[in-house]
């Protein structure tokens, strides 16, 4: 299975080669989408880990344990559907297709497993209704 | 041929046929235009779309001692000084000096969700206004006269917005991807009001309609109005309606992005089906819904045509590209607004009015000259 997710390192982020070794050690394969890390800052790294569900299990464990917070993108993408007048301007701007507007109902759809952490859609709603966490600047 | 007066009678009565403009046109798939005039009194169109062209007439009374101003301020937005002394006009395009992101459009918002904005003022004494300077609080139930004012609304000139260079930019359709990776269009297609009535042959001043979510009227023709050679765009209206009653449902400032500062104002146009033409045109389609493609990466050059129907299928043909389209303004909003106004006049509580003139014969568009002294 692939699993997208979002891992957040600590500002005294461990020295071992954390993933180094979950592609040696937990045969997991992992495709780096995104990475936001300032020296001396928390740092946030997007993420799809492709393991058997034990793998993928093992491998957050294994993160969690060296101080590094595992989510998936919907928890660190997220937009505030009260506000939303599904207006379709952040359709335009994700080029990735996690956001889209269609018949029959024309109301905003969001699949944060599409999602690239891209932040296109903070600057194209003309509401400013998107937040997303991920690394402090 | 219906009248006006024999429509209203229906309303009155609670017998008229009000449909939307979407409906009408699924009708239409099946009868003809002669039998939905026969059938049909009634069709509501709508928008829900970024209007840079409002804004608010408010008269805020006099202070004692009074002030005469030259200067005012809304929210630290700066607002229309050049009017008698508690009149002013604030433009929902004007920016705040200082605070991106807000500007008129949101104090106008600001007041209609009942908030307190903060009123400035500052003007030389004069023997009658020895005042120079007034700063206060002011609510939409403090002030005397509250309106909107649009002098160009629900204009039926389709849009698409492309970008062919090699970099994004930031438009007033939006974020366009570089090498056209998309295509943005406003509008509501064949539910948008002059669409469906593009000769303005129901509508002109004097023509009662849904206004931010109040009734207004269409105070005169919209700026801008001409005839762009083809089946009738071009047009535009100019609304008008009091600000109390209206709601923030479908009134609501936004900003683009490194553009600047719009007011989202939901519209309803009911078009009276007087007969056979007025049944043909409101059975429009999207695909009969043309849109011109402009090319905002290389100075607007126009790249050729498209409709509605192929819009909102979210991808259009572009010189043999395939380019993926979305909209910048809301038909979800515009379908509750045409729903919305049908309820009223099917209840009974909305009659239609006649317009007190036609709208004027549109001419060429002119352009603003550039002359040297
Ligand atoms: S961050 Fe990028 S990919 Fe994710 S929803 Fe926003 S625009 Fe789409
Ligand atoms: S741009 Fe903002 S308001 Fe418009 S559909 Fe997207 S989230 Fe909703």
């Amino acid at each position: 299975m692939i699993k997208k997710l979002v891992l957040s390192f600590p500002v005294d982020a461990t020295d071992r080669p954390l993933i180094y070794d979950l592609i040696r050690v937990h045969d997991v394969s992992i495709n780096i989408l995104k990475a936001e890390i300032q020296p001396g800052k928390t740092g946030s790294l997007l993420a799809e880990f492709e393991a058997d569900e034990r793998g993928i299990d093992e491998a957050i464990a294994y993160l969690n344990d060296n101080g590094v917070t595992v989510s998936p993108v919907s928890s660190k993408v997220s937009y505030d559907r009260e506000r939303c007048i599904n207006c379709g301007s952040c359709v335009s701007a994700c080029f990735s297709r996690a956001l889209s507007i269609g018949a029959p109902e024309w109301i905003l759809r969001f699949d944060p497993e599409r999602c690239i952490a891209c932040k296109l859609c903070l600057k194209a709603c003309p509401l400013r209704l998107f937040k997303i966490e991920f690394a402090e600047v | 041929m219906k009248s006006f007066a024999e429509i209203n009678d229906k309303i009155r009565s609670g017998k008229a046929v009000v449909l939307t403009a979407e409906e009408v046109t699924r009708m239409a798939k099946e009868l003809s235009p002669a039998e939905i005039a026969r059938r049909v009194d009634v069709v509501t169109t709508a928008t829900f779309s970024a209007t840079r062209s409002s804004g608010v007439f408010l008269n805020f009374g006099e202070s004692d001692p009074p002030t005469r101003p030259e200067r005012l301020e809304l929210n630290g937005v700066r607002a229309c000084a050049g009017l008698a002394v508690d009149d002013t006009f604030l433009g929902a395009a004007e920016g705040h000096p200082e605070k991106v992101g807000y500007g008129g459009a949101h104090v106008i918002e600001d007041l209609v969700a009942g908030k307190e904005v903060t009123l400035e003022a500052w003007g030389k004494a004069t023997d009658d206004f020895p005042r120079e300077h007034i700063r206060t609080r002011v609510s939409l139930e403090s002030l005397n006269e509250a309106y909107l004012y649009n002098p160009r609304n629900a204009s039926n000139d389709g849009e698409v917005a492309v970008n062919s260079s090699d970099q994004i930019i930031y438009t007033r359709a939006g974020v366009l991807l570089p090498r056209s990776r998309n295509a943005a269009y406003g509008g509501a297609g064949e539910l948008s009001p002059l669409v469906n009535d593009p000769e303005c042959r129901t509508i002109g001043p004097g023509t009662r309609v849904f206004l931010g979510g109040a009734v207004g009227y269409v105070a005169w023709n919209g700026t801008r109005f001409h005839d762009a050679g083809g089946t009738g765009e071009g047009r535009s209206l100019a609304l008008v309606g009091d600000l109390r009653g209206m709601s923030t449902a479908f009134l609501r400032g936004v900003y683009h992005e490194r553009f600047g500062v719009s007011l989202f104002v939901g519209v309803g146009v009911p078009v009276a089906v007087l007969d056979e033409d007025m049944a043909r045109r409101v059975s429009i389609g999207n695909e009969r819904v043309e849109a011109v493609i402009v090319d905002h990466g290389n100075g607007g050059k126009v790249l050729g045509t498209t409709n509605y129907a192929a819009l909102q299928s979210g991808e259009i043909v572009i010189n043999g590209q395939r380019v993926r389209s979305a909209p910048v303004a809301s038909l979800a909003k515009a379908r509750e607004v045409a729903a919305t106004l049908k309820s009223w006049i099917a209840a009974g509580e909305f009659l239609l009015t006649e317009p007190t003139r036609p709208m004027p014969v549109a001419g060429a568009l002119r352009r603003l000259e550039e002359k040297v002294d």
